[in-house]
């Protein structure tokens, strides 16, 4: 009797222990997370403590990190500074990214998504060459082909044209969309088309419904890909007319005169539509990027 | 009667592989037709325009065979510049591909932890890789600033009470490829540990449990389960970082210029500044097409040493 309350005491004091043993562990893994995001976000809150700082307050060591005299003056200055010919506008930057993204996205969609339900379903003379040339491309990446498309397309340049047009389709799109169509089961598709549906009918009736989540992660992967593109449109462009985003805040940076107030706000704005869509799909963005390495 | 049957049946079987014929090569077409011209064709013109010297404001071209590999490659005159770059590239992925892969892994076994809110980590974690590299070197050259109003120097001035003197991180030789290293570093690594992250969610349970029974610790759990499991998902990652490496351009682009005494340029950035600023297209197409061995290599490397896996297992 007395033996069993003792255990039982004994019993109770290890499961408290054993609990507050966890807690001081999961605290501990909290303050390491914790101090770890602090690290990975400080370069972000500069950015966006410095986009509301005076100019001449941006670049200041640590004070960089301290919010005060805040003021919307930068953002106004980011329409001012970009109002004439020789500058461009800002909205037309934006517009321009808007619409080369727009392009690469959906178009890469359409053709990608298409090309990849041939390849995993049609029967067709051809197919298996095709395929082939897709998985060699998936290796290429675009810096190798830079230097020659900018030769070849000599003609288009300071177009929005030459800025979407090489990247609608995509060998690595096909190859994703490919992966998943041949990984769906294809009984629904072969029962449709014993009902007498045609390819295409099986396309977007059946497959595209089917198959929202790789059409997703191609989405979020090109809109990315597409948004901060720079390389090829530094490349192409002269005219301020077709800038987009990333090329007309970099312009802007190199000039000899910093103001990093109105640097700061311009890399905000430019920023701010990818970071809305990323905090509200973030699920998705880091599924997608896990999924894309998935192969080989 | 039979006969009647039958053939009907086979007519439609004929029927639906035409259809399937058309339907094929009408739903190819869009994005075959277009990975030709703008990756097939591009990709044979490198080797093409490699062998002339193109001019593209004069339109001036001739052909000039091997003279553009021997002038990158072999000339004592204009040779050094890019195997410098060339060197740089691969100093920069042996900084980056431990550095990175290592701090991955960290950063991944960190979320793989049954804990509440663990998503909202993860959410920072992996932030830096939805900003565009130019974006991220705007922010950082503030940082990097060589006086003490840049970010660094005055934490390591006031940190240390005044004895350390600025440093110009991005001016000085030695100094400014590691200096971009680490940006890189903060920028991308977010990318590699989602794929980490990944493949330890892929690991078996049970396997942990065995280990645990023979009385494993946490470090030998580590050793002998969570890395050999690993494996693949590493040469992956390792792979994809030394690529990644090799492309590297835009910070370099705006930050460096290649400098300070070339000590930061690299392939890309010899080869773009050929054709942009020395207009000479067909200098860096030869310098792109040693880029594409150097990719190409690298790939059968990680194709082998994947199958090797196989073999094994």
């Amino acid at each position: 009797m007395r033996t069993n309350s003792v255990a039982q005491i004994d019993n109770r004091q290890a499961h408290r222990r054993r609990k507050t043993r966890k807690l001081v562990k999961n605290l501990a893994s909290y303050g390491f997370l914790s101090l770890v995001t602090l690290i990975f976000f400080a370069p972000i809150a500069y950015l966006l403590i410095g986009s509301f700082k005076p100019k001449n307050e941006v670049l200041s060591g640590l004070g960089g990190f301290i919010p005060e005299h805040l003021t919307l003056e930068n953002y106004s200055n980011v329409f001012k500074a970009f109002d004439g010919e020789a500058t461009g506008y800002f909205y037309k930057f934006y517009v321009n990214s808007i619409i080369v993204t727009v392009a690469i996205v959906f178009g890469g969609l359409v053709v990608n998504s298409m090309l990849a339900y041939a390849l995993a379903r049609l029967r067709w003379t051809g197919r298996n060459v095709i395929l082939g040339f897709v998985v060699l491309l998936v290796i290429l990446p675009f810096e190798a082909i830079a230097v020659p498309l900018y030769d070849l397309l000599n003609d288009y340049r300071n177009t929005l044209f030459a800025q979407y047009i090489p990247f609608v389709a995509s060998a690595f799109s096909v190859f994703l969309f490919y992966t998943f169509f041949i990984g769906l089961s294809s009984e629904i598709q072969e029962a449709a088309r014993i009902d007498g549906a045609g390819p295409w009918r099986v396309y977007f009736q059946i497959l595209v419904p089917m198959s929202r989540p790789v059409f997703a992660s191609v989405t979020i992967l090109s809109f990315l890909a597409a948004w901060n593109s720079f390389l090829f449109p530094l490349m192409m462009v002269d005219s301020a007319d077709v800038r987009p985003l990333p090329l007309a805040m970099t312009v802007f940076f190199q000039q000899q005169q910093k103001d990093w107030g109105t640097i700061f706000a311009f890399g905000v704005l430019l920023i701010l539509p990818v970071m809305i869509v990323y905090l509200s799909f973030q699920r998705f963005f880091i599924q997608s990027v896990a999924s894309s390495a998935v192969k080989g | 009667m039979a006969s009647t049957a039958k053939a009907p049946m086979g007519k439609s079987r004929k029927k639906r592989f035409g259809y399937d014929q058309w339907a094929g090569i009408l739903m190819s077409l869009p994005a075959s037709l277009m990975l030709l011209l703008f990756v097939i064709i591009p990709f044979v013109t490198a080797f093409v325009l490699s062998f002339y010297n193109v001019h593209l404001s004069s339109g001036h071209s001739n052909f000039m065979g091997f003279e553009q590999y021997r002038r990158i490659l072999f000339d004592p005159e204009t040779s050094p510049a890019f195997w410098q770059a060339l060197g740089n590239n691969f100093q920069f992925a042996l900084i980056v591909v431990p550095l990175q892969t290592g701090l991955a892994i960290a950063l991944a076994l960190l979320l793989n932890q049954k804990l509440k809110g663990i998503a909202f980590f993860r959410t920072f974690f992996f932030m830096p890789v939805v900003f565009p590299m130019s974006l991220v070197a705007v922010i950082w050259s503030l940082f990097y600033s060589r006086d003490l109003r840049g970010m660094f120097n005055s934490l390591l001035h006031s940190i240390s009470g005044g004895a350390i003197n600025p440093i110009d991180w991005l001016g000085t030789p030695g100094l400014a490829l590691a200096s971009i290293a680490l940006m890189s570093i903060w920028a991308g690594v977010g990318f590699q540990m989602v794929i980490v992250l990944a493949g330890l969610q892929e690991i078996p349970m049970e396997l942990y449990e065995a280990a645990s029974l023979d009385k494993a610790g946490k470090w030998q759990q580590f050793r002998a389960v969570t890395l050999p499991s690993l494996r693949n998902t590493l040469v992956f990652v390792v792979i994809i970082t030394t690529i990644f490496s090799l492309r590297l351009f835009d910070q370099i682009f705006i930050l460096t210029s290649g400098g300070p005494l070339g000590t930061t340029s690299t392939v890309m950035y010899q080869s773009v500044t050929a054709a942009l600023t020395d207009d000479n297209v067909g200098k860096g197409s030869a310098m792109t097409v040693v880029f594409v061995i150097i990719i190409i290599a690298i790939t059968v490397v990680q194709r082998l040493v994947l199958r090797q896996e196989k073999e094994i297992k």
